[in-house]
């Protein structure tokens, strides 16, 4: 099979995030990192494609930098990357974003993407589905163990109670939650390999479309702040402090 | 201003976030419709009413996962009848039909929002980001209608309408390959005690508990004081517990009475999930865990020995 895995460069989750003051969009370095979520997309990609004897291209949209992240996802194993990168795309919403991506994936041929449930930096959770939409294909999401067979991809979709089995043939989206597959580390030989392998970075120019966007950042203010309460070191008693607070409380 | 509030049925009633939107519904609207996503009943359709719906338009079920053929139903009756908003809930069905949706129609959805405001025909959508110490309102610059994706408690739900809604039917189209796919079964994670969700206290587990053997404590614990509990994404993410006891982002929100978290560093992922409980109780080894940052109550110690004490001290109780 041919897959194709959506994946996104997100500043450090570790450092922390600002929003340009003017503008209102985030401030992303030159270095970015692999967002975490998606290197379980890039696994179970690799694994499909390993399975199927085909490839996994990686297809990203935002602020090419020194495309660390995406080298992330190669040196795993990735055979090339497309990067959608064009300064009127700064701030891109999820809609502006989907359309993007629908007209970079159309150019490819594919039977299954994949992308994370939602990015760590954004958190919207709709794109992959107006994707899919985009692309007339199903959308299957919050997969968190997938299965092919003979052109059918089955999946356990999670739910707040369990999960359901979803199954369709392709070409067809999933979704992956963390947590599914155990993201293999690059190797040495993968690292180094990385570094030839093709990046093919384009602007909305080579792909034909002029989104808009349907949305603007009115205000943005800080959230009143919950005032932090007592600290105290355990000393062996610490857990009285905390019996009495249950007591204030009155759930015991 | 026309305000449809779309449900999926959840366990042969309207899930519970669906009550919560359709009650904000009804404070920004004298007539809300509902979009009914599921089998339906009289008895539904019945609560619908105590919460204010005027119409429903229930779109039944079957065997096919219903979200590729829902946003095109939803698409036609939007055509139709040309609602300002339509909102649904952080949940993985609403997300996907609000999505493909948007899609459809050609028009944005802002999701992940905590509020709807309205003024005269402007529509802004509230969000908290960086975990919640930010706010951002983004103000829809487009044609109607307006999709908002909203977290769960973020209204409450409160019944005190008594409308009996107009309940019309409305087949899932056709929709070729995009509709495919099918739910083939359908896996229930056993749990005992309280709902996540509605538990007024939570006993809430992170990486600090060192392993999954100590959960015991935890587990013990909240046996004790009648809790729910909740875990992490990393917990989950190791394996020590099932998805459906995640708190955060990307799991469950709570807003408990009491919320009690064990090893717990306080990641942001985590804390848009649970940072409006009433009371917030940290025991973590490091005094810099983000965690004791919004706690009431913060403990700088070893989980591990303050648990047994704990469980003692209440035990004698």
């Amino acid at each position: 099979m041919n897959v194709l895995v959506c994946t996104k460069q997100i500043p450090d989750p570790a450092a922390p995030y600002q929003l340009d003051a003017e503008t209102h969009f985030l401030e992303r370095p030159t270095d970015q990192i692999l967002d975490d979520t998606d290197r379980y997309g890039v696994e179970m990609g690799l694994q499909v494609a390993e399975q199927t004897g085909g490839s996994v291209t990686l297809v990203s949209m935002g602020p090419a930098g020194s495309l660390q992240g995406i080298r992330q996802a190669l040196a795993m194993g990735a055979a090339k990357a497309i990067v959608i990168e064009d300064p009127a795309l700064r701030g891109a919403d999820s809609w502006t974003t989907a359309q993007v991506l629908a007209a970079a994936i159309k150019r490819e041929e594919f039977d299954l993407v994949i992308a994370g449930t939602e990015s760590t930096d954004g958190s919207a959770g709709v794109l992959p589905q107006q994707l899919a939409e985009l692309l007339g294909v199903p959308s299957l999401t919050f997969a968190k163990h997938l299965e092919q067979d003979d052109g059918i991809v089955r999946i356990q979709r999670q739910t707040g109670y369990g999960y359901d089995v979803v199954e369709s043939p392709t070409p067809v989206l999933v979704t992956v939650t963390s947590g599914v597959v155990e993201p293999r580390y690059p190797t040495f030989k993968g690292i180094m390999e990385a570094k030839k392998k093709p990046i093919d970075v384009i602007g909305l120019g080579n792909l034909g479309v002029s989104p808009t966007s349907m949305q603007r950042i009115v205000e943005v203010r800080p959230a009143p702040e919950r005032a932090s309460g007592e600290l105290i070191e355990d000393d062996g008693e610490g857990y009285q402090r905390i019996v009495q607070a249950l007591e204030q409380a009155k759930v015991i | 201003m026309k305000v449809w509030v779309f449900i999926e049925e959840s366990q042969d009633e309207p899930a519970p976030i669906g009550l919560e939107l359709l009650t904000k519904a009804r404070a920004m609207t004298d007539a809300p419709a509902v979009a009914y996503l599921g089998r339906g009943s009289d008895g539904a359709f019945a609560q619908l009413g105590q919460y204010g719906a005027a119409t429903v338009y229930h779109i039944p079920k079957d065997d096919r996962l219903p979200t590729a053929a829902g946003a095109a139903a939803l698409a036609a009756l939007a055509a139709v009848h040309s609602p300002d908003v339509i909102m649904f809930g952080l949940t993985p069905t609403d997300r996907d039909v609000a999505g493909r949706l948007s899609a459809r129609m050609g028009l944005p959805v802002v999701s992940n929002g905590v509020d709807v405001l309205v003024d005269g025909e402007s529509v802004t959508v509230v969000n908290e980001i960086f975990g919640g110490s930010e706010i951002v309102e983004t103000e829809f610059t487009g044609p109607a209608p307006h999709l908002v994706v909203l977290r769960p408690k973020s209204f409450p739900a409160e019944p005190g309408a008594q409308t009996t809604p107009i309940v019309e039917t409305v087949d899932l189209p056709d929709v070729g390959h995009a509709g495919a796919a099918v739910v083939t079964g359908s896996h229930i994670e056993e749990r005992e005690g309280p709902q996540l969700e509605d538990a007024s206290v939570v006993v809430s587990v992170g990486r600090g508990m060192g392993s999954a053997e100590n959960l015991q404590l935890t587990q013990h614990l909240a046996t004790l004081l009648g809790a729910a509990q909740g875990a992490t994404r990393a917990v989950v993410d190791a394996g020590w517990l099932p998805y459906s006891f995640q708190v955060g982002q990307t799991g469950k929100t709570v807003k408990p009475d009491v919320y009690i978290a064990c090893g717990i560093s306080g990641a942001m992922q985590h804390v848009v999930g649970m940072k409006d409980a009433k009371v917030i109780i940290a025991i973590n080894k490091d005094e810099e865990a983000p965690i004791f940052a919004l706690s009431d109550l913060g403990i700088v110690g070893d989980v591990n020995k303050v648990l047994p004490k704990l469980i003692e001290a209440l035990e004698a109780r």
